[in-house]
């Protein structure tokens, strides 16, 4: 048994590890009565990818491309492949990944059970509207291909069904053409939720990627939410050149007993981070990787947060309440003073995800992480819960640790639809927790 | 293929025996990636998944020459004739040998054909392999071998002496290879992983020991073997490490359960 965290480092509980290494993968092995779950990288936040006491079955060597059309742009390849090496193979080439998250360091079958969206979710929508055909290994040893012809209801249960329908073994992906690695970026910093909105609707026609950093503390007073809203294009083929930056590797030795994000260092750290953005306000020529995963250069960044880890609580809300809903969010994290360095603030388009239990859904969806302070931060969760709930919202089961069954259940209308294709097989602590096993 | 003048812009052959090995597969990927390589030639027992690594390759570097080459690397009669086969489309200019298995030790203990199988398979077949490549290339004056070996060949412990043997006779056996190519042009580079997170050590952990990452290993193996370097440990750490086992007195080795 090996102790496995996640990335919120919340627990550590002990778990049945097993390298999955065989090729092609044909069972999974398990003792009897026990059960499973694929696991990757470990990048989700809460418990969607833990399983206490049972069989964590990792996929991180199954890793290779099997297969590439040069003329369609379809990728075949393993399910436990890096998303940063299919980037880094084919962006030299001209071609990406449509749909990305805010990691590179994340596989492509994690990607594909939390249905992952970026900063281009109002042009491509989630991760899941890329994959033309995947490959679920099911615990009695059946193999199912499916996509969006073939057998779509397992497709949709598959994309974003948090790794419980079975264990994708191997994917397609459709990847995009691009004209190189150099983005034509614009930093705009923003004094007031009203004029976020404004930039968010003057930016989703024209620019591919836009997100945006709202220093999470500023909203005490109505109307003078701060942040700074990124939005980015591939830049013209002329200025595609330029050395990608250095692979400048750092580590976070060690986590501190108590959380380096707090009181003390909240506010001056926003302040800085805003008013140093400002004065870069403009546009730049930026290589894709900083722009996209900004830190992923910064191994093991989680363990800022201290020994007791953190939460991170990412919801959406649908866009006629968005602006209320996320003012009242943000005035409650004020009020509680808790919070991290900087929550990211993006709206995502008009369109439905593919998954029944895909996040992502037309609206405004607000991200942010917390130092864990046991009861205080879930104190505050329960708030931030009612605003959700009265709003319409959801919360993300990919960052979640502890959301109630019953806004789960509010949130996720097509969680009947999904739950026959369960593998009775594979658990996590969240389907424990949200789906009663 | 032919580019018996060593020009370093020519394209050039790379020889991987054990190539479903997933350190062999890393360094696979780290010299196309670093381009230069022309053609490459898997070599290994199975196939069909040898073909798997050649296409993981193959979308990797869709300018290379993927090659399979399935044969059994044990016997000493067919280790002569794939070289010879590879050795009459051209000398390879690097080959590294990567197999291994990580036997049992109680299994070996009480069984004495696991014990043999382990023994040929990570000893006496590296070792035949290397001969078989030194002597074409020693005739062609150029190229780079590469040995897997194991820090578990410095020093018998009770936990993996079969094993640790067997590396032991590849360790006796790559320094003698380099003292008889010293005066050509051809390197021998030993390289010696700590445990490493492959699936062959799954089960260490499983147990919770700390392991190094194949990306890690794969680089030191590269590197050791552009630059001719006589012995690689990786990462470079286990160097101290087995120092410091190496020269323990047999009184206080004797009392450590390693």
């Amino acid at each position: 048994m090996v102790a496995v965290r996640s990335w919120g480092r919340l627990s550590a509980d002990d778990h049945d590890l097993r390298i999955l290494a065989e090729r092609p993968l044909a069972h999974l092995p398990r003792e009897p009565g026990q059960h499973g779950l694929a696991f990757g990288m470990g990048r989700s936040y809460g418990d969607v990818c833990l399983n206490p006491g049972g069989a964590l079955w990792s996929l991180r060597g199954l890793d290779r491309f099997i297969a590439w059309d040069e003329a369609t742009g379809e990728l075949t390849c393993e399910a436990g492949m890096l998303l940063r090496d299919i980037q880094r193979t084919f962006v030299p080439r001209g071609w990406m990944l449509p749909v990305t998250p805010g990691t590179q360091l994340a596989t492509v079958g994690g990607a594909i059970a939390n249905d992952v969206h970026g900063k281009n979710h109002h042009g491509n929508g989630s991760f899941g509207d890329h994959v033309q055909e995947l490959r679920l290994l099911r615990t009695d040893g059946l193999s199912i291909r499916c996509g969006p012809q073939l057998h779509p209801d397992w497709f949709a249960a598959t994309v974003g069904g948090l790794g419980l329908t079975g264990v994708v073994t191997q994917a397609t992906l459709r990847l995009r053409r691009v004209p190189g690695a150099w983005l034509d970026t614009e930093t705009l910093p923003y004094g007031s939720l009203g004029e976020f909105f404004a930039l968010a609707d003057a930016s989703e026609a024209g620019w591919e990627h836009t997100v945006s950093w709202i220093d999470c503390l500023s909203g005490a007073r109505a109307g003078a939410t701060r942040g700074i809203f990124l939005r980015a294009n591939a830049a013209a083929p002329e200025f595609q050149h330029g050395a990608a930056p250095k692979d400048r590797q750092r580590t976070v030795p060690f986590a501190p007993p108590v959380s380096l994000v707090n009181r003390l260092s909240l506010r001056p750290f926003n302040a800085a981070y805003y008013h140093l953005n400002r004065r870069r306000a403009g546009r730049a020529l930026q290589h894709y990787e900083p722009f996209s995963y900004p830190l992923d250069n910064l191994q093991e960044w989680n363990r800022i947060y201290g020994r007791r880890g953190f939460y991170q609580y990412q919801c959406v809300v649908p866009r006629p309440h968005g602006p209320d809903a996320v003012g009242a969010l943000l005035r409650e994290i004020t009020a509680s003073g808790q919070g991290s360095f900087l929550g990211v603030l993006k709206t995502f388009g008009d369109r439905e995800s593919v998954g029944l239990l895909s996040f992502p859904q037309p609206g405004v969806t607000l991200a942010l992480d917390f130092p864990n302070l046991g009861d205080r931060t879930l104190r505050l969760f329960d708030r931030l819960d009612a605003v959700v709930a009265e709003a319409g919202g959801r919360l993300y089961p990919a960052k979640d640790a502890r959301m109630p069954r019953a806004l789960f259940e509010a949130g996720y209308p097509k969680l009947a639809q999904f739950l026959p294709y369960r593998d009775p097989n594979i658990r996590s602590a969240m389907s424990r927790r949200l789906m009663g096993d | 293929m032919q580019n018996n003048n060593n020009a370093s812009n020519a394209p050039q052959t790379l020889v991987i025996v054990g190539a479903t090995s997933l350190i062999a597969q890393h360094c696979a990927r780290q010299w196309l990636q670093a381009g230069g390589i022309g053609r490459v030639v898997l070599v290994g027992r199975d196939a069909a998944r040898l073909q798997g690594v050649a296409d993981d390759l193959q979308v990797r570097q869709p300018q290379a020459r993927i090659e399979v080459l399935a044969g059994d690397v044990t016997q000493a009669a067919s280790i002569a004739a794939l070289v010879q086969h590879l050795a009459a489309q051209g000398v390879p200019d690097t080959v590294l040998i990567a197999h291994g298995s990580l036997p049992d030790q109680p299994q070996c203990q009480s069984d004495l054909a696991s014990a043999e199988q382990a023994m040929v398979v990570n000893g006496l077949s590296p070792v035949l392999c290397a001969e078989a490549f030194a002597g074409a290339m020693q005739v062609a004056g150029r190229g780079t071998i590469g040995i897997i070996g194991s820090v578990a060949g410095d020093r018998g412990r009770k936990s993996n002496y079969v094993y640790g043997a067997a590396k032991g006779l590849v360790e006796r056996y790559a320094e003698g290879l380099q003292h008889r190519l010293a005066a050509t042009n051809v390197k021998v580079v030993l390289v010696k992983p700590g445990p490493t997170d492959t699936p062959m050590t799954a089960h260490l952990k499983a147990r919770g020991a700390k392991l190094a990452s194949v990306e890690q290993v794969a680089q030191a193996v590269v590197r050791g073997m552009a630059r001719g370097t006589p012995v690689v440990y990786a990462p470079a750490k286990w160097a101290l490490i087995m120092a410091v086992i190496r020269n323990l007195p047999r009184m206080v080795f004797h009392k450590m359960d390693i």
